[in-house]
């Protein structure tokens, strides 16, 4: 098999409300396993709407879409649903913790539908992960009742606990303070390094972006670099 | 798996424990509704019903009166070929008396469509209040028959239906016939058949039918003390009185049983024609308001679940961007709602049989119904299980629409939306 993890063959999009606007403009790159890759560009140039293209989340487009070799486009829903449990962890700009369970139980839910391992070695999982971004002392607690930074920490460990071998953010960081942004960032680095995962990050901060192994800027549309 | 779904199903409803009990609590009121309305009703019905079949034979044989059809100008070897019309014919003397009768009991006792049987004796009688005479009828009856499956017992306001066998010549009178002849429990009644015949009769009990026709003309006597009064023999019986298992086979039956026994038979629909056309509209009333309180509660579950599921729609796009599948998220939705159906049905059954037993309660007396002392209710278990199953029906069906519709788009879309 190839090292490419992913790979966008000519996607165009549209929103038709209320005009009929093009806002993905042939997309054509890939990323490769172990790559660390970040997409800039100004609000509004879709590079938003390509991250959900890519998570699979959003069907609703023209091209091609691969993932660890597989086309994604003919796939019905779901086996979209399991390409994305297994293989695809996303962290949302907005944290989207499910505010009724707990903040354990909100890393746990992934893994648990995976059904990997056994509820007892899941938690444990999701315990170290939690105590690797120093929430762990809020495990119990629901997840409602925590700060908008510490969410965003449990989202990220919620991505990560089924070991998906790409990850996804949209502007992970861009609620967290600049200490909390470093941890995320020398975690994601770290994952990279370790475990081969690939990485796809919207963001921003260009700082940021200038440390990943690659920097896509988006236009109107359109990768220009 | 199911039981990951199943207890995210629990998770969200217990987060919204106060939304959740307030959407089985909508649930419950439906049910708890029908239940209550549909008892009461049908429990009134059935008590109109028994007014009047309760003492009514399902089918009586009998012979009536009438002119012979056999002419002796028929049989006349002249007139053979030709039409005769004979005008104004009377009826013979011919017999009341059902011919063969220990046999035609033989014989239905061994027909399976039939409950029960009980030969009655119809006597005319005066009833003699010092120099006054007053019309009246002594039905004779086969008490324990009459008390089993006839009802007998729950019209006897005063006094003991089988002091009937173990007095001889006793008579239990009607409400009317007593006060007029201002005769108590125990008195003695002096009565005269229409032959002439004088007997003295033990008052052992006084009924009341509601029907004035009945309670101020007729009485009760054994078989045998009303054979004694028209001075006939022990198979001597003007009607036998027949019940059947299934009271819709009457009609048919009595035309056959007419043609087998050759005498006269009626039913009990042709009998109480105008009382069966009552129970016809009572009963459209009822399956009207029942189904209409079954759309109305149903509408009534279907959106107060609709409403708090789209309220969750949040917590289905989470769901299904972290993997879980649009299968998952309708199993996880219809188990929500089925659990709220299961627990608002279950306290809606308790609830409507607690109304039910409450209105149980309330006194109700009326003279026609001397057994009744509280408002009717009709405790039937079949009304549980509808309310049962229409309350996991309905509440599946509010479950399975907006789940199946969020299934279905993609999570994005509910993001975005935001």
């Amino acid at each position: 098999m190839s090292d490419i993890i992913l790979e966008t063959r000519s996607i165009n999009k549209y929103f038709h409300d209320p005009v009929k606007f093009q806002v993905l403009n042939d997309i054509n790159f890939s990323i490769k396993k172990g790559e660390f890759v970040s997409i800039t560009g100004k609000s509004g140039c879709g590079k938003s709407t390509l991250l959900y293209i890519l998570s699979t989340m959003d069907t609703d487009y023209e091209g091609e879409l691969f993932i660890d070799g597989e086309s994604m486009t003919k796939l019905p829903h779901n086996g979209l649903a399991k390409v994305r449990n297994e293989k695809i962890g996303f962290v949302f700009q907005f944290h989207y913790l499910l505010p009724e369970f707990t903040v354990l139980q909100n890393v746990m839910l992934p893994a648990l539908k995976l059904g990997k391992f056994e509820p007892a070695a899941i938690e444990e999982r999701a315990m170290s992960l939690l105590k690797r971004l120093d929430i762990h002392d809020q495990a119990r607690k629901g997840a409602n009742r925590l700060s908008g930074g510490q969410k965003q920490r449990v989202a990220i460990a919620r991505a990560l606990i089924n070991d998906p071998v790409l990850i996804m953010g949209d502007e992970p960081t861009g609620n967290l303070d600049s200490k909390n942004s470093k941890i995320v960032f020398e975690i994601f680095k770290e994952l990279v390094a370790e475990k081969k995962q690939s990485l796809l990050i919207v963001t921003h901060d260009e700082d940021f972006a200038r440390t990943t192994d690659r920097n896509i800027v988006m236009d109107d549309g359109r990768m220009v670099k | 798996m199911n039981t990951l779904n199943l207890s995210i199903s629990k998770t969200l409803l217990m987060a919204r424990l106060k939304q959740s009990v307030i959407a089985a609590a909508g649930v419950t009121f439906g049910i708890a509704m029908f239940i209550t309305l549909v008892s009461f009703m049908t429990g009134l019905n059935k008590m109109l019903d028994s007014l009047i079949l309760n003492r009514t034979p399902h089918i009586r044989l009998y012979n009536a009166i009438n002119p012979n059809a056999d002419q002796p100008v028929n049989r006349s070897a002249e007139f053979k070929n030709a039409l005769n019309i004979v005008r104004s014919i009377k009826p013979s003397d011919s017999r009341t008396e059902i011919y063969n009768s220990t046999a035609i009991i033989q014989s239905l006792k061994s027909d399976s469509r039939v409950v029960a049987v009980a030969p009655k004796v119809a006597s005319q009688v005066f009833y003699n209040i010092g120099v006054i005479d007053l019309n009246g009828l002594v039905n004779g009856i086969d008490v324990s028959q009459e008390m089993k499956y006839f009802s007998f017992a729950d019209y006897i306001i005063k006094g003991d239906a089988y002091d009937l066998n173990r007095i001889s010549n006793s008579v239990i009178l009607g409400k009317g016939v007593a006060d007029k002849m201002m005769s108590q429990v125990g008195d003695v009644i002096h009565v005269t058949s229409a032959k002439g015949d004088q007997l003295s009769l033990k008052v052992v009990g006084i009924f009341q039918l509601g029907l004035a026709t009945v309670d101020d003309v007729q009485s009760y006597a054994s078989l045998e003390t009303t054979q004694k009064l028209l001075g006939k023999p022990k198979s001597y019986y003007t009607d036998i009185q027949v019940k059947l298992t299934n009271i819709d086979d009457a009609p048919a039956v009595a035309k056959e049983y007419a043609l087998r026994y050759r005498t006269d038979a009626e039913d009990v629909q042709t009998a109480n024609a105008q009382f069966e056309s009552g129970t016809k509209v009572r009963n459209i009333i009822t399956y009207a308001v029942s189904i209409t309180l079954l759309i109305v509660a149903g509408f009534g579950i279907y959106n107060i679940l609709n409403m708090m599921i789209y309220e969750k729609m949040d917590a289905i796009a989470i769901l299904k961007a972290t993997g879980f599948s649009s299968s998952d998220v309708k199993n996880i939705f219809i188990n929500l709602s089925m659990i709220i159906g299961f627990i608002g049905g279950v306290a809606g059954l308790l609830t409507g049989m607690l109304l039910t037993m409450l209105i149980d309660q309330i006194p109700f007396k009326t003279a026609a119904l001397p057994a009744i002392s509280t408002y009717p209710i009709n405790y039937d278990f079949t009304y549980y299980i509808i309310g049962a199953l229409f309350a996991m029906a309905t509440t599946y069906i509010a479950g399975y629409f907006p789940a199946k519709k969020a299934a279905r788009i993609d999570p994005v879309v509910i993001i975005r939306g935001k």
